[in-house]
């Protein structure tokens, strides 16, 4: 994750216009130290507790744990910033997982490249057909997403039945990439940290990145002021529906077992994370990056509870317990920023 | 992000304004139309359903001579009671503006209360009194975070699906309960004297009745719609917006504790991950029945219509031997025609009127959004 650091770093110059502008982007910084700082103290208590937290090998796996999470939560942030949400991502990542892996005992000795872009184009076929019905159809994307879920898994059963994937047929060099590490660093960490400094970066700084936190804050607006709304949703859809099947087949390469409930539930875990990120729910605000953290935050609230020995039981009552605390501490902040500029506003006679 | 304060106010279920286009010079004759519109739209909609019910009995007759049977009817009742009781409430806080995702969990938070209580040696009756006190406590908090602390139900009811379920685990850990008195677990086997109906079929009908009733035909139902459609305006109208939405909740945590305990009695297991995901199964109900996502529409009709649909084309499936995991491909499509429907409709009628008043054509396909 230390490219998510620099990355930080690098947009910390405040632009030089506006005082509001800096006000909300300190916030918006606040947001994200915020959920930083939480996950560093939880790292330091568990440390304290038990030093073997810090082991490498125990990083590692954290780091491993996060990536497929920190896919899918790139993809959704897209998706909740311009105040959409969507649900078929497990189901998506489950197609894809069990499509790409069986490819390698169906055509042996095909390329692993070509399997993950047989995946990614699994997610892509998906997202496209959510994004034509949310944006052509007008309908709201909780409820066609929420259709798709079904639908996909679905889909996913009948071609799978009562089968599975079994890790004797996956090639050594897929099941290794998790394993692969770079001076220690899992490499496929590396990947998954870089493609989410590039999300980030395109959602900040690209005119159509921007256009989707504007239509999250408000689509009327966005459409009046000549923001091709339909096509940008369109956009989000299609690129969550990619990488949540590139997602599937990273998982299909880290569990090596796949069956047809091959990421059920992944959905709501990973808009808790995206929320924990500082990603409001109603679209218009939070980064990519801060989701990332969130992912990152939540395998390590895993394997912290693991390492210390409390029963996994716990694991989901405090991932929980943190979302509702995420999402009411955000509250308690942009109260406050509304408040600061209103009288900022006041006080300049505006 | 200058424009984010003001997305944050209007509360989260604030529905579209209803459009500029219908707006200017628009006196109490055309708002009167307006409401007689709503009122055939849905009323089509519920015809609609009936349509859809009457073609999965045609369907599953034709398919299985064992659709049509008294037995087959108390499999039906006893499949999706649980869910369809849920579905109750649920529709009330749709109605409301607002969207509970915890149910399941509340329901396996119940189931697992209710097997470590009954497994220490409570008596079932204090077990029953403790589950709704709990259920009420789970919704309790639910709607206090959403309308005291004013966050979005979504994202506080997915936050306590996470809590709930880990309670659930935190009660039960990996141990099953599963000795239950038989007088309890024969409603699991057995339908109520002298019907086919199982006994959760014959609560959600009672249920139905209660709040069909409590929706339909008392203020306390209206301002329900009320504050669906505009929760500004029905706070000016002096309706106790946040109190309602507190009490919708604490119902629907009550309902599901009692879902949980006859889920459990049904299985004879309590169970961690009793009800799982089933959250999902009672929002499908709810939208199928017509309800809208946005709040301020819906029926308790569309909601036993879209009951029946549910679980008789799930059973269905099941005698015709389809695979019966991915019946969800079927449900998945219903919903989706749920919503492509009406917006057809209201796509071919926005056409029509703007055929109707040529020079305002262009102005009024452009401006009406979803």
């Amino acid at each position: 994750m230390s490219t998510t650091v620099a990355e930080r770093r690098d947009s910390s110059p405040p632009p030089p216009d506006a005082g509001s502008r800096r006000l909300t982007e300190r916030v918006f910084r606040v947001r994200e130290s915020g959920i930083l700082a939480v996950l560093l103290v939880f790292v330091a208590a568990t440390t304290a507790i038990q030093p073997r937290f810090l082991d490498t090998q125990n990083i590692q796996f954290v780091l491993i744990n996060t990536t497929v999470f920190a896919l899918l939560a790139l993809g959704e942030t897209m998706v909740v910033v311009s105040r959409n949400v969507d649900l078929s991502i497990g189901s998506v990542l489950g197609l894809s997982a069990f499509l790409s892996a069986r490819l390698f005992s169906q055509v042996h000795g095909i390329p692993i490249p070509v399997v993950f872009a047989v995946g990614l184009a699994i997610g892509l076929v998906c997202g496209v057909a959510n994004g034509l019905m949310v944006s052509l159809g007008r309908v709201p994307s909780l409820v066609v997403t929420l259709a798709t879920l079904y639908i996909i898994r679905g889909i996913d059963i009948l071609i799978v039945g009562g089968n599975e994937v079994v890790a004797q047929s996956l090639p050594a060099s897929f099941a290794n990439i998790p394993q692969d590490t770079v001076l220690g660093v899992p490499y496929l960490a590396i990947v998954i940290a870089v493609i989410v400094a590039i999300g980030a970066y395109y959602l900040r700084s690209f005119r159509s990145g921007r256009e989707l936190y504007a239509i999250g804050s408000n689509p009327d607006a966005a459409r009046l002021a000549g923001i091709p709304v339909g096509k940008r949703i369109f956009t989000a859809f299609a690129v969550s529906g990619a990488l949540a099947g590139l997602a599937g087949v990273l998982w299909a390469a880290q569990y090596q077992t796949i069956d047809s409930t091959a990421g059920t539930g992944y959905e709501l875990l990973v808009v808790s994370a995206v929320v924990v990120g500082g990603v409001a729910i109603f679209g218009g605000s939070g980064t990519a990056i801060g989701a990332a953290i969130g992912a990152l935050l939540l395998s390590t609230i895993q394997s912290a509870l693991n390492v210390l020995g409390i029963a996994p039981f716990w694991d989901q009552a405090i991932a929980g317990f943190l979302l509702l605390l995420a999402i009411t501490l955000d509250r308690a902040i942009s109260l406050r920023l509304l408040a600061a500029l209103r009288l900022r506003s006041s006080r300049r006679g505006i | 992000m200058e424009s984010e304060h003001a997305a944050a106010a209007p509360g989260p279920g604030t529905p579209a304004a209803p459009g500029p286009g219908a707006a200017p010079g628009s006196g109490p004759a055309s708002r009167g139309a307006a409401a007689g519109q709503l009122l055939r739209r849905s009323a089509r909609w519920e015809t609609g359903l009936v349509v859809v019910v009457i073609a999965i009995v045609v369907f599953g007759a034709s398919t299985s001579s064992e659709f049509l049977t008294g037995s087959n009817f108390f499999n039906i009742g006893l499949g999706s009671g649980e869910i369809a009781i849920m579905a109750l409430p649920m529709t009330l806080i749709i109605i409301s503006g607002e969207i509970d995702l915890s149910v399941a969990s509340t329901m396996g938070m119940s189931s697992a209360l209710l097997g470590v209580l009954w497994s220490t040696g409570w008596p079932m009756l204090a077990i029953f009194a403790v589950l709704l006190l709990l259920g009420a406590a789970a919704g309790l908090l639910n709607g206090l975070l959403v309308t005291r602390v004013g966050l979005p139900s979504l994202a506080v009811t997915i936050g306590t699906l996470a809590l709930f379920r880990g309670i659930a685990l935190i009660i039960i850990g990996s141990n099953t309960v599963s000795d239950f008195p038989a007088a309890y677990t024969n409603m699991g086997v057995e339908p109520i004297p002298h019907t086919q109906l199982s006994y959760s079929a014959g609560i959600f009908i009672v249920l139905a009745i209660i709040f069909g009733v409590a929706l339909h035909g008392t203020p306390f139902g209206r301002s329900i719609f009320a504050m669906g459609a505009n929760q500004d305006a029905a706070l000016f109208a002096g309706i106790r917006v946040k109190r309602i939405k507190t009490l919708l909740f604490v119902i629907s945590g009550v309902v599901c504790a009692m879902a949980g305990a006859l889920l459990t009695f049904r299985l004879d297991t309590a169970v961690q991950n009793n009800g799982l995901g089933l959250e999902l199964d009672v929002v499908a109900i709810a939208l199928l029945a017509g309800v809208s996502i946005f709040g301020g529409k819906g029926s308790i009709i569309g909601v036993v219509l879209a009951v029946l649909a549910f679980a008789g084309l799930q059973n269905a499936l099941l005698l015709t031997n389809f695979n019966q995991e991915a019946t969800g491909i079927v449900i998945g499509g219903l919903l989706l025609a749920s919503v492509f429907v009406p917006n057809v409709m209201s796509f071919s009628a926005r056409a029509r009127e703007s055929l109707g008043r040529r020079s305002r054509a262009t102005a009024a396909v452009s401006r009406s959004g979803p």
